[in-house]
């Protein structure tokens, strides 16, 4: 194990010393001077947080951007870290900052660190040309002044990276997280503990001694609780670096994707090759967020408005659950036994989510929102139609969130699609079937009667989408 | 005064440059209130002990067990005020420490403590009994329940021979009526509430606030402490927005903090994360408009009837001047000749809602537009025509009798943005791709904009500046206006600049503190550059006169015939030395000239008698128009702005990269306000959305992808600084545009014709809605045409 408690922030090694858990990366930094790194929300929806996390990328490394307020500082031990106030050269300033500077992308300035480090960030991404304007890049932050306009083309203005310290800083490896353990006590003089663990049997090991422990994947579920709602727990385990949980295996049965996988790596490896995931990530959250989030956090925090549920229930998919004891499958329709409450037993994790082969000849995933950049979902769906070469559905998965207390399928109405072709009659039938299928509710996001009346309106959106006649 | 003075050119006035702070801003380096709590020692964290009710009368506080948890040092509660324990600015009627709830989460105490997570943890476990008591919530209940702050407001301008306003409504050939709910709207500045207070030697108190209003927050926290003025020290260094929400409601924050700095002996620091901003703090007023209208077949409109409800909240803040200001603004740009315009703030147990960016203009302006919107539906005339036949012209009065100073522009800026948004063309365009679509529609909408500038309270409208030459020939220049992202430092900059004909580099602005300039205004209103700048000036005028009798003296020539330029100082007729500006600096020291000074400035001619609804409440209007397309999806009732064209106002720019990010950000923020961001309170008074999770701000998604934007050129006001208008506020209300342009689109899923029925805030569902409304109209429609 890793003895050496620091994080090293723009090239500065900081001890950990007696570090909270709990303590988000944002505050850790913040208390130590670093100020340029600003709270907007606490709750990852500002990006005013945002700071660069240097990732293993093969033989070289990449720039990760992640809300500081919700990453463990903790989490972060023996890893590197560039906030804002490490980008420039002395008096000269970065590329990113000079392009705020010029296009008079900061107002009050409160939110530029934070869009300077996505701009940083996207500067160096690989495969961008110069010019392009990935309005995902930046996605994930707030600016309540400017109306983003300048932000945008300063984004626009960025030109190719030079060889400077941190494209060269780029070049070189970086290890994944190695296993590391810290413990301290808190205020009220009780001790919290916690475990990165690097594999699985590591992982297992953790658990038989600390029955307590609450995982945290991304932590962009968790720490949200620990700001907002200041939850504490005694242990917290780290699944980050377990190996086990990081890979995507493509079979010629099915595609298994790593409980612990960032969304944002699924979105770019599998959102050609499956278009419901195409669609579903940049309507889930920001980059920032995805950056962090997995799909294993989402699933296991089962919200009833989660957006990968209803998507994944659309690719008929199912959810590998382990122990020390061993591994069983189930599908995901049977996860979710009540609101937030999940069939995973004590002692038992989310290790792989499986979405067999072949994929579904239709698929589409929609989301009704207040906002359609980063909103929570009022109502979500994730439709998968399976076509015989005759056009005639010989399968169906209309998977929706929102309408219930779990995500749900609306199996009769599924039922009443097979075996007719894929037509504006047979969606009329279906409804029939979607209009009392579910117990929406009435909320800050939508009223129940809007929620029910989405149901069978997405369904109905779909034909429409994809037939030629209404192809408009 | 002049802006030509003999001795100066303008070089940096009117130019285009970044925020004075920019590099600050993107390195990190630029600090704000909460920033300095790391480099202050020994610092006390402060959480509010809350009540989750709305109206509750509080029995009984025991903090035992909170003050048994390591590291609270104390629980402040009303016996710990030395003075009057009561921060209201308008009226006394805001408790610090309540002996009744009146608002959902109002704080009864304080804990203090060594760190945050401590205080917040110790706060959770003082004990507050409560008695629950009923509460209004909504603002139908206050007017059933008859709970308002204040007395009726009314302007009322009756047409030549109508002897009252149902004359007026009653002859005109054609009436309706209608009624609009508009939402609120959470200010959600980046940088939530935020101060940090300490005890200097001899109990000088001194409190950095992020305030828009650090006088005041200098005054109610003298008034805490009962100690005078002179004691209290408040430095507003740079807010990370403010929007109105820091103008009075940065008081309380700071004055807990002072509170408990006397009674800790420490620095103790009270911010609010964003979830209790949310909660804590007052917001937009939402709005009741109930209205007739009486127009003719060719949509003149002759007869408008509009009363008005506010929600004020708990207290009355700033609810008053806010509601006169929609009454102000209702009619937009239409010369109405029967305008009657009542209003009333209710009192409800919510959060005392504040001063927004446009003060109350924005409410009044879309109940308004409403109405014309409502009478070109009903006759079947384009919205953009009825509006256009409506418009002021020179020699136009309002209701409350101002001549509408320029308002030749009105038409002006009209027809020039219709040009070059091509207006008559997309028009075109849309109906026919509307046609061509079933399920998707687009919609376009122009609305132009008129707002009065100058506080409507006559003495706010005044100004002080202190600058400071030093004998090396460096300046720190000093005014009463704060810095909140506006841009006010950035043109200040440049009118001292030129003012003393020097580089911007030669020149640092100074945080805006109470003991550099006393008794000042609010930076609020628009005017901060109006009237700070004329003051700026004011004072770098005097100085600069002193210098050229000394340089003068050097160059052999009359004080009239002395330049200042580029930091050097010569004659007009390039004669003689070029003296760097610094030598004069240093001559004029040796000479015992003094090299500072303090400028002033009044706003002449302000007055409104409320009493009779007439006066000359502004000193002027700006302009503007904009026009936005909108595409809207039928099934779900979500929607996408496609492209919006902007002309604005702004006199002679004194510098176009703020002034242009101040209309574009303004309208962004007001499109907000309009679609997405939906205040939601429970029936018991809790506020449901309290966090950007739930609440949500306008994102990179909400901004055009083709968005263009241009500032009126050849547009000098005279009586103005540089010839400059006020930017801040005027620009929020052109979103009413994204507003008629979706109900354009709403109306086109029906037969187009007929009235449309649209909620404030145009929410997706809201749109949904209205979408089925026209459908189900079109259907009965078709169904009776079958029979
Ligand atoms: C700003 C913001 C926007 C968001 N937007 C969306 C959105 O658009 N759509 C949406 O669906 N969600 C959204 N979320 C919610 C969140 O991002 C997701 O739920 C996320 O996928 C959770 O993943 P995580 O790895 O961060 O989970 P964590 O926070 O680490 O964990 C969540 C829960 O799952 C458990 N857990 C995690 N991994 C495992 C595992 N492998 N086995 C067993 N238990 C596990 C944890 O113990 C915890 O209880 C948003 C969140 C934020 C902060
Ligand atoms: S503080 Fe807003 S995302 Fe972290
Ligand atoms: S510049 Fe103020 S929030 Fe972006």
């Amino acid at each position: 194990m890793s003895t050496d408690p620091a994080i090293t922030v723009d090239g500065r090694p900081i001890p950990l010393g007696e570090t909270d858990p709990h303590q988000p990366l944002l505050h850790f930094l913040r208390e130590r001077g670093l100020t340029g790194v600003k709270e907007g929300c606490a709750e990852g929806e500002c990006g005013a947080c945002a700071v660069v996390v240097v990732a293993p990328e093969g033989e070289a490394s990449r720039f990760v951007t992640v809300n500081s307020c919700l990453v463990p500082a903790v989490g972060l031990a023996g890893r590197e870290v560039l906030t804002v106030h490490g980008l420039a050269d002395g008096d000269e300033l970065h590329p990113a900052q000079a392009a705020m500077v010029e296009t008079g992308g900061s107002q009050c300035g409160y939110c530029t660190p934070g869009f300077v480090v996505s701009l940083f960030a996207e500067y160096y991404r690989e495969g961008r040309t110069p010019g392009e304007v990935w309005d995902e890049s930046i996605g994930g932050n707030l600016c309540r002044c400017t109306g983003y306009r300048p932000i945008r083309d300063a984004l626009a203005s960025l030109g190719a990276p030079t060889d400077d310290r941190h494209k060269r800083r780029l070049a070189q490896v970086t290890d994944a997280p190695p296993s590391f353990a810290h413990r301290c006590t808190i205020e009220d003089g009780s001790e919290v503990r916690f475990h990165r663990p690097a594999s699985l049997t590591e992982l297992f090991a953790i658990l038989a001694k600390e029955p307590e422990a609450k995982l945290v994947a991304g932590g962009t579920d968790v720490y949200v609780e620990v700001n907002q709602l200041d939850r504490r727990w005694p242990v917290l385990v780290a699944l980050e670096g377990v190996r086990e949980l990081q890979t995507i295996a493509d079979t010629d049965d099915a595609l298994t994707i790593g409980a612990g996988v960032p969304l944002s790596r699924i979105e770019d490896e599998l959102g050609e090759a499956v278009p419901m995931f195409g669609e579903l990530f940049p309507l889930f959250s920001s980059r920032l967020i995805r950056n962090r989030a997995t799909l294993g956090g989402n699933l296991i925090n089962a919200s009833p408005i989660g957006d990968s549920p209803p998507a994944l229930l659309g690719l008929d998919a199912k959810v590998v659950l382990a122990s020390a004891s061993g591994e069983r499958e189930l599908p995901l329709s049977e996860l979710f036994l009540d609101y937030r409450k999940t069939a995973l037993q004590a002692g038992e994790i989310l290790k792989a989510v499986v979405v067999p082969k072949p994929f579904p000849t239709i698929q589409r995933f929609y989301k009704v929102s207040k906002r359609i950049m980063d909103d929570i979902s009022t109502v979500a769906a994730g439709f998968g139609l399976w076509l015989d070469d005759s056009g005639t559905i010989t399968k169906a998965r209309l998977g929706y969130g929102g309408v219930a207390a779990t995500p749900v399928r609306a199996t009769e109405a599924e039922d009443a699609l097979v075996g007719r072709p894929f037509d504006a009659a047979a969606m009329v039938h279906a409804s029939t079937f979607l209009g009392t299928a579910f117990t929406p509710m009435t909320d800050h996001r939508g009223s129940a009667r809007y929620r029910e009346a989405m149901v069978s309106r997405l369904l109905e959106k779909l034909h429409a989408e994809l037939t030629p006649e209404a192809a408009e | 005064m002049s802006d030509s003075s003999p001795q100066t050119r303008r070089k940096h006035v009117g130019r285009s440059i970044s925020h004075e702070s920019a590099r600050g801003h993107v390195t990190g380096e630029a600090l704000y209130t909460d920033d300095l709590v790391p480099r202050t020692k020994n610092v006390l964290h402060g959480w509010p002990v809350i009540v989750d009710h709305a109206h509750a009368r509080v029995k009984r506080i025991d903090p035992t067990k909170a003050l048994a948890r390591e590291g609270v040092v104390t629980v402040l509660t009303g016996d710990d005020v030395p003075g009057v324990g009561n921060v209201g600015a308008a009226k006394q009627d805001e408790p610090l420490f309540p002996d009744v709830v009146q608002y959902h989460g109002q704080a009864v105490a304080w804990v203090l403590a060594e760190s945050e997570p401590i205080a917040r943890r110790a706060a959770a476990e003082v004990v507050v009994e409560v008695e629950p008591l009923d509460p209004i919530v909504t603002i139908e209940d206050a007017i059933a329940a008859e709970s308002f702050h204040t007395k009726e407001l009314k302007i009322e301008r009756l047409a030549e021979g109508k002897g009252d306003m149902a004359a007026a409504l009653a002859a005109c050939p054609h009436r309706t009526s209608g009624e609009l709910h508009v939402g609120g709207q959470e200010h959600f500045y980046l940088e939530a509430q935020a101060a940090l207070v300490y005890v200097d030697e001899g109990d000088q108190v001194m409190v950095h606030a992020s305030t828009q209003h650090p006088t005041e927050t200098q005054l109610i926290v003298a008034r805490v402490l009962g100690v005078p003025s002179h004691a209290v020290t408040c430095q507003s260094l740079r807010m990370g927005g403010a929007f109105g929400g820091k103008e009075v409601q940065a008081n309380t924050w700071a004055c807990v903090a002072a509170v408990g700095a006397l009674k800790t002996g420490r620095p103790v620091r009270v911010r609010l994360d964003r979830q209790r901003d949310m909660f804590l703090t007052g917001k937009r007023h939402p709005f009741l408009g109930r209205y007739e209208v009486g127009y003719d077949d060719e949509g003149r409109i002759h007869a408008l009837s509009i009363d008005l409800f506010s929600d004020g909240g708990y207290s009355l803040d700033l609810s008053h001047p806010v509601l006169a200001r929609a009454l102000f603004h209702v009619d937009n740009c239409y010369d109405v000749p029967s305008l009657r315009v009542t209003g009333r703030v209710c009192k409800t147990h919510k959060t005392s809602q504040t001063a927004f960016r446009g003060f109350g203009g924005p409410q009044g302006m879309v109940v308004g537009e409403d109405a014309f919107d409502r009478v070109a539906r009903e006759l079947g005339i384009a919205p953009h025509e009825v509006r256009a036949k409506n418009f002021y012209t020179d020699g136009s009065r309002t209701h409350y009798d101002q001549e509408v100073r320029d308002a030749d522009r009105i038409e002006k800026i009209w027809s020039q943005l219709s040009e070059t948004a091509s207006l008559t063309e997309r028009l075109a365009e849309i109906e026919a791709f509307n046609a061509a679509h079933d399920h998707t529609k687009r919609g376009l909408a122009i609305t132009p904009v008129k707002f009065g500038i100058s506080f409507t309270t006559a003495f706010f409208n005044q100004a002080g500046a202190l600058v400071l030459l030093y004998a090396d020939g460096s300046v720190q220049v000093s005014h009463g206006g704060t810095e909140m992202g506006q841009g006010l430092h950035t043109k200040m900059l440049q009118v001292a600049a030129d003012a003393l004909g020097l580089d911007l580099e030669a020149i640092r602005m100074m945080p805006t503190r109470t003991d550099k300039v006393p008794n000042t205004s609010a930076t609020a209103a628009s005017s901060g550059s109006d009237l700070n700048g004329q003051a700026v000036r004011d004072a770098c005028n005097a100085i600069r006169e002193r210098l050229a009798e000394v340089a003068a003296g050097i160059l052999e020539c009359t004080a009239d015939d002395v330049v200042f330029e580029g930091g050097e100082v010569f004659r007009t007729d390039g004669k003689g030395e070029r003296l760097p500006f610094g030598k004069v600096a240093k001559a004029a020291y040796l000479d015992r000239v003094p090299l500072f000074a303090t400028g002033y400035y009044k706003t002449p001619n302000i007055h409104f008698d409320e009493e009779a609804g007439r006066g000359h409440p502004f000193h002027y209007f700006a302009y503007g128009a904009a026009v936005t397309e909108v595409e809207v999806d039928g099934f779900t009732g979500q929607y996408r702005f496609l492209r919006t064209d902007i002309l604005h106002d702004v006199g002679d720019s004194m510098s176009p990269k703020v002034d242009l990010g101040q209309v574009e950000g303004g309208y962004i923020q007001g499109v907000g306000w309009l679609t997405r961001e939906e205040l939601v309170w429970n029936a018991d008074g809790r506020l449901a959305t309290r966090g950007a999770s739930t609440y949500k701000l306008p994102s990179l998604d909400e901004c055009p992808p083709d968005f263009r934007v241009a500032l009126m050129e050849k547009a000098a006001d005279p009586t103005v600084i540089h010839g400059s208008k006020a930017v801040g506020e005027p620009p929020f209300m052109l979103a009413i545009s994204a507003r008629e342009a979706l109900r354009a689109a709403v109306a086109a899923f029906g037969e187009g014709k007929g009235p449309v029925e649209l909620g404030c805030p145009s929410t997706p569902e809201a749109v949904y809605w209205a979408i089925e409304a026209q459908r189900s109209a079109g259907a009965a429609v078709a169904a009776a045409a079958e029979e």
